[in-house]
């Protein structure tokens, strides 16, 4: 452990090659991550789902792509396809526990986040996967960086998909009726805006964004069956650090993680990387409680 | 009489607002005091900076004697400073009973001596609190069943059972079927003659508080505006001014 | 048609019911030879939902972690019986004071860190803290690390060893349900209510909220350990992430099973252990993997349709009939 740390320290560029590697896969985990603010600040629900709707949309992604869809077409029809998922489980589920209390909402978004697991564990096999585009990796300081061409296409469209529906939120009428529900849903309803709707919606594009997350997790890294809980947490992590609604934040965050992780996983080994991931996790919520507590004040 | 409370310049400010700015005002012991002014105008927020709720910007509290500006919430009402709230609050899935028992001062030990309490235990105060109030038939209902009026009685009866010196009453009136009111201010000094117990209360209500306190503080904006007798309070003409402006 | 049945059990006195609960459970390994283990499980299953119900239920904590204190529990006892080199049952008995010990311990630390998180962060950094104890004892070495550890054997001779564990785990459940049921008739236990309803409120009224809440967290603790300690030893075997530190079997079950017998009351966590254990053994091996899709299933249908539980259908069912009577 202490090895692998001096190894970092040693050799500079060794480290960039790990911290960069790990920015690229924040991207991913950033774009996860805005998904779930957007359900949390609009529905008001942990939607403990959401890795499990990335994983999802990974194997779709992996599935098209073995039918012969080209790489191109993976992210719109993972996304496509996970809208309309997350769409129809807002219809059967989640609106029956938007106003319930929000332990109700964990363990229901908990329930199906197990639902989800072992679905896509029976039907395509708990096998690490992931779906190679053939693109080759270029090189830097003679080597001692290498970079997969397809990790930085991903980070790349990964902040086009988020910033496509940031843009979407800001301009378009139905991110206009998103905005005004997230901030009072009685007054919007009172408006006239059909709120039931637009909690539809806002849950199918968070359905949308994790298929995009998925479909790049699969092509640019791996999924199987189970990473699903990792990547709630890492989610839940990275909105609760940049605080709800604070786009620019959860990128910021979403990249430190990734890296941060990625050096985690070096210094520590590759088997303890998920345990970081938890750890940190709790760490940040102690701390955070801790900081309020000296203010005498309490966080809800 | 000795001073029983000793508010000095304290301070207190959310972001940009002052809400409460060098505000001063004493209680002597087994007295009753009000504290009046208009809406927003930091009443409340005093009430949280006196009971420990969050840190005080500046100024300091001297409760019997001693210091408490440095202390918590729970340091500082063991030693017999409660208060109640404006919005009232209590258990709302348990029992008036239950309510009252976990509010005595019994309560405030340590777990040790909390197990050794049966749950049951205080009855007999309980209940003549509870009748005190007028809540003694409501004794078995749970406390979020009850109307909003009966939960302030409830709030104030769980008050008195934890024997406090001083007791801060936020607004005990508001909500409160008008037919009642008269029957309420009885109480509350029964309350302090017979329990002993000195009053702090926030009322909006002029004709209530002019007929209870005996020393009156009135702020606006965060500032103590004028204080003294009802009479000396009611012919102020800023306090006039800070009403009706207000109104 | 099952009023009057509901009827006349409440107006049994609760002494007769535990005594008649009481022989049964002393007598059933002896009427149902074959189902030995399965009943000692459901001791455990017993165990599991009402030390969730304490923080759950009583205080209004919803943990997703508390499986930490069973997977010590497990390990602890496992490691003294390895490395003791004493007689099997001194062994054992060493083992599990050292898991109660192991386990009171890590809820005073984790308590004195968690505690203060409020609502459904509690709940997630509950989540965290089980799943990321599981990586960690995968990883370490000198208990196993992935390849788990295995137990050793019971000196006694065929069918013994089951009902050896039979009776250790129903005396664990029954000391676990007798101290509830002690401590709710305190003045802990109301102290306990009141944080539930308003943590503010109970802190402003003097109540000693952090310590009561940790001595809460430890009494569960210490009876997750001791059950963690003998489960080991019932399955002879133990994995970090499959046994004992299962977030998502055990670690959910204590959920469910307490919400599906009534949060937050003495019998309800006990009814809802009996029911969940009795309907998984008995349709568990139809669903031939489809097991863990059907738990799935099975909470997001309790928490949406039945929240309530058992205990507070009957409630609600017996004051819709005094309302009806009146
Ligand atoms: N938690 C808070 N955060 C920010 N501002 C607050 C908060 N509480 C009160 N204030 C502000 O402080 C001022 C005083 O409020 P308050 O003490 O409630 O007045 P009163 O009780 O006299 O009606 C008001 O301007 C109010 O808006
Ligand atoms: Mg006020």
């Amino acid at each position: 452990m202490v090895d692998n740390f001096l190894l970092l320290v040693q050799n500079p560029n060794f480290a960039l090659d790990v911290v960069l590697n790990g920015l690229l896969a924040g991207a991913i985990f950033a774009l996860a991550a805005y998904g779930m603010s957007l359900v949390w600040g609009v529905l008001n629900i942990v939607n403990i789902v959401q890795g499990e709707l990335v994983v999802l949309g990974g194997y779709i992604a992996y599935a098209a792509l073995s039918h012969g869809v080209p790489a191109y077409a993976a992210l719109p029809v993972s996304a496509l396809a996970m809208f309309a998922i997350g769409w129809g489980l807002y219809y059967t589920v989640i609106f029956r526990v938007v106003d319930k209390d929000l332990f109700i909402s964990i363990l229901a978004t908990f329930g199906l986040s197990i639902v989800i697991q072992q679905l896509t564990n029976t039907i395509f096999g708990s096998d690490v996967r992931s779906f190679d585009t053939g693109l080759g990796s270029f090189y830097m300081l003679d080597g001692a960086v290498t970079v997969a061409w397809i990790k930085v296409i991903a980070f790349v469209l990964a902040m086009v998909s988020g910033g496509v529906l940031w843009l979407f939120l800001r301009h378009a009428r139905l991110g206009q009726a998103i905005r005004a529900t997230a901030q009072n849903p009685r007054a919007a309803h009172i408006l006239g805006i059909n709120t039931d709707r637009v909690y539809a919606m806002t849950y199918g594009l968070n359905g949308a964004l994790c298929g995009a997350a998925g479909s790049l997790a699969v092509m640019a890294w791996t999924i199987h069956p189970y990473i699903g809980l990792p990547y709630t947490v890492r989610s839940f992590m990275i909105v609760v650090v940049a605080g709800l609604g604070n786009v620019g934040g959860v990128v910021v965050a979403g990249l430190s993680l990734g890296a941060l992780e990625n050096v985690a996983g070096f210094v520590l080994g590759a088997e303890y990387q998920i345990a970081f991931v938890f750890t940190l996790m709790v760490l940040i919520l102690v701390w955070r409680n801790w900081r309020a507590a000296r203010r005498r004040t309490y966080l809800s | 009489m000795t001073l029983l409370l000793d508010v000095r310049d304290v301070t207190k400010r959310y972001g940009g607002v002052v809400a409460n700015d060098a505000v001063s005002l004493q209680v002597r012991e087994g007295e009753i005091a009000g504290l009046i002014g208009p809406n927003g105008s930091g009443k409340t927020t005093l009430f949280g900076a006196i009971t420990g709720a969050y840190p005080v910007d500046g100024g300091d509290v001297i409760f019997n004697g001693a210091s408490i500006s440095h202390l918590r919430v729970g340091p500082i009402v063991r030693q017999g400073l409660a208060r109640t709230y404006q919005q009232t609050r209590i258990y709302g899935e348990m029992t008036c009973m239950e309510n009252m028992q976990i509010s005595s001062r019994a309560s405030q030990g340590n777990v040790m001596s909390l197990l050794r309490l049966k749950a049951r235990g205080a009855q007999t105060r309980a209940e003549d609190l509870l009748s005190f109030v007028g809540l003694h038939e409501k004794r078995f209902e749970y406390g979020g069943r009850l109307s909003f009026g009966q939960q302030k009685l409830l709030e104030f009866a769980m008050a008195l059972m934890s024997e406090p010196k001083l007791l801060l009453l936020d607004e005990p009136t508001a909500g409160i079927n008008p037919t009642l009111i008269n029957g309420l201010i009885d109480r509350l000094q029964r309350a302090n003659k017979e329990l002993g117990v000195t009053l702090l209360v926030i009322e909006h209500n002029m004709r209530v508080i002019m007929n209870l306190a005996e020393h009156i503080t009135c702020l606006a904006h965060g500032r103590v505006l004028a204080s003294g007798t009802p009479d000396e309070v009611r012919n102020d003409p800023r306090v006039l001014d800070a009403y009706l402006g207000a109104q | 048609m099952i009023d009057p049945v509901l009827d006349r059990l409440r107006k049994t006195p609760e002494w007769l019911v535990l005594v008649v609960l009481g022989l049964v459970s002393l007598a059933a390994p002896f009427i149902m030879p074959g189902l030995v283990t399965q009943l000692a499980f459901l001791w455990l299953m017993v165990v599991f939902a009402q030390t969730w119900d304490v923080l759950g239920g009583q205080l209004g904590y919803n943990s997703f972690g508390n499986v930490i204190f069973f997977g010590i529990g497990c390990y602890a006892t496992a490691v003294m019986q390895r490395d003791s080199g004493l007689p099997y049952f001194d062994a054992l008995t060493l083992g599990l004071l050292l898991s109660a010990l192991l386990a009171l311990v890590a809820a005073l630390v984790f308590g004195a860190a968690l505690l203060g998180i409020r609502g459904h962060y509690f709940a997630i950094a509950t989540l965290g803290l089980g799943i990321a104890a599981g990586e960690l004892a995968a990883g370490w070495d000198y208990i196993g690390a992935g390849s788990g550890m295995s137990l050793p054997l019971f000196p006694g001779e065929l069918g013994s060893r089951e009902l050896f564990f039979y009776f250790v785990m129903l005396a664990i459940a029954a000391v676990c349900f007798l101290t509830l049921r002690w401590l709710y008739g305190t003045r802990f236990g109301l102290a306990m209510n009141a944080i539930r309803d308003d943590e503010d409120k109970a802190e402003a009224m003097g109540l000693h909220t952090t310590a009561i809440k940790t001595v809460a967290w430890a009494i569960s603790a210490v009876f997750l350990g001791l059950a963690g300690g003998v489960a080991g030893n019932m399955l002879g075997f133990i994995d970090p992430r499959d046994v004992a530190f299962s977030g998502a079997t055990f670690g959910v079950w204590m959920v469910l099973m307490a919400i599906l017998g009534g949060k937050g009351t003495l019998w309800g966590p006990v009814i809802g252990a009996i029911v969940f254990h009795i309907t998984k053994e008995l349709f568990w091996t139809y669903l031939l993997g489809w097991q863990r899709v059907a738990l799935g299933v099975l909470i997001v249908l309790i928490v949406l349709f039945f929240p309530q539980g058992i205990m507070g259908w009957l409630a609600d069912r017996r004051r819709a009939r005094a309302g009806g009577a009146a």
